[in-house]
């Protein structure tokens, strides 16, 4: 279908459109590379009177290291991220993620900031910006705060966004020389959303120690859900076979999956089992490989 | 009375301007108001592929973005693939190795194809499949499609 009609703003900076946001609060939407939003308007289940496209905003499509860190523009596309250099070197579990957006000319257009608002419990990036304990920078009239993950996500398709504010950057640590990861994802083809995934990271201290897992779920609960349990488990251990097979259990544990169209619960908490313990077994062997 | 803009592209090489209205897609200006009906929409919700078309290079789902958003923008769609009434090779291998029946997806098959064989002439037939998956297909099984575009390749490095 097409799209109701609207009323259209290209602002050219930030606060341009955080002014545009304040003066028409709920009425209005951003618009970033639109690969959610746009077959949202389509098939009219969003209406709003109001689009703020804020595709001119140049000044938010950007990849930077500072210090220890990534610091990635709102508006970067996924594609540049999947492609770069500085990401496929400093963070590649980023990009390997990315590679399961949809296809290639969603992910021209679609960009990290509008994947992370959007908050779709199945999508990729929020899922690995949770297990990366990444930050959210976010703009507004009253100026800007950084929000972790768990502060940021609030449920389905619902972030802390306030109506007139926007995410600006997305700040995501690098990742240690000496560190295990994995993405993995379930789903019925190639390009689909994914029924379940998780990110897994094995942060190696010494003597063969693991010192720090991070493991994050999406599909499985109403926003992406760190696997605490399983972490503390392997934290502080010599990683094992019989390990790994635990934590996978314990993950499943502390999901909530729903049933739907796709996939019923219980199979969701299988695959998180299942997924849980192979990403772990890819991110350990990343380790014993040497890379 | 509704809001119209000005917009200026170039599609295939042409420059063109239109008045659109904010909401009105890239592919309807590009089929409605340029007449370049080769790009075809199917599902309108960037599923099917069968709408995508190449925007300063790149490829994108032509329902999936306004026509106003594409202002100062080159596009190509299947109707610049073709030259001096001569078909491209890839739409040559389409035809030889029957990579379309009824022909509904075949400007996304092309376009996706175009791109993909610019970044990597020389694919494997695994890379082909995975850069072809994100465009739908109810005839042909897929097998074909994969055939002409690895065929196209072989023409296209010369043989």
């Amino acid at each position: 279908m097409k799209p109701c009609a609207f009323e259209y703003f290209t602002p050219a900076t930030v606060p341009e459109a955080i002014g545009l946001l304040e003066r028409y609060g709920e009425e209005a939407k951003v618009l970033a590379g639109g690969q959610s939003l746009i077959p949202m308007l389509n098939f009219r289940v969003a209406r709003p009177k109001v689009l703020v496209d804020i595709n001119q905003v140049k000044e938010l499509d950007y990849i930077r290291e500072e210090k220890d860190e990534l610091v990635i523009g709102g508006l970067t596309r996924e594609r540049s991220l999947e492609v770069s250099p500085l990401i496929q070197k400093k963070c590649p579990i980023l990009a390997e993620a990315i590679s399961y957006i949809g296809h290639l000319p969603i992910r021209t257009r679609g960009t990290i900031g509008g994947s992370l608002v959007h908050a779709d419990p199945t999508a990729e990036i929020p899922v690995v910006v949770a297990a990366l304990e990444g930050q959210m920078k976010v703009a507004g009239p009253s100026g800007e705060r950084l929000l972790r993950a768990e502060e940021f996500f609030v449920t389905y398709l619902t972030s802390a966004l306030e109506p007139s504010e926007i995410l600006v950057e997305v700040r995501i640590p690098t990742l240690p020389p000496n560190t295990g990861w994995s993405f993995m994802e379930f789903s019925r083809r190639h390009g689909d959303f994914g029924i379940v995934s998780v990110a897994a990271l094995l942060f190696m201290g010494s003597q063969g120690r693991c010192q720090k897992a991070s493991l994050a779920l999406g599909g499985v609960a109403p926003s992406p859900l760190r696997a605490r349990e399983a972490e503390i488990l392997l934290s502080g251990q010599v990683i094992t076979e019989a390990l790994i097979m635990e934590a996978g259990v314990r993950a499943a544990q502390a999901t909530e999956p729903e049933s739907d169209y796709h996939a019923s619960a219980e199979y969701r908490r299988n695959l998180a089992k299942v997924f849980t313990q192979r990403s772990l077994q890819e991110a350990w062997n990343k380790i014993k490989g040497g890379k | 009375m509704a809001d119209r803009r000005r917009i200026r592209v170039k599609v295939n090489g042409r420059e063109v301007q239109g008045e659109v209205e904010p909401r009105k897609h890239l592919v309807d200006f590009l089929r409605e108001d340029l007449e370049l009906t080769g790009t075809h929409v199917g599902c309108e919700h960037g599923i099917c592929g069968s709408c995508t078309v190449l925007l300063n290079g790149e490829p994108v789902r032509s329902c999936l973005m306004f026509a106003i958003q594409a202002d100062g923008a080159e596009i190509m769609t299947v109707e610049g693939v073709a030259q001096g009434g001569k078909l491209h090779p890839l739409q040559e291998a389409f035809q030889e190795h029957h990579g379309l029946q009824c022909g509904f997806c075949t400007p996304g098959q092309l376009m996706t194809a175009y791109h993909f064989l610019k970044e990597n002439p020389n694919p494997t037939e695994e890379e082909v499949r995975l850069a072809m998956s994100g465009v739908l297909c109810r005839c042909t099984g897929y097998k074909q499609v994969i055939d002409s575009v690895m065929a196209a390749a072989a023409k296209m490095r010369g043989k």
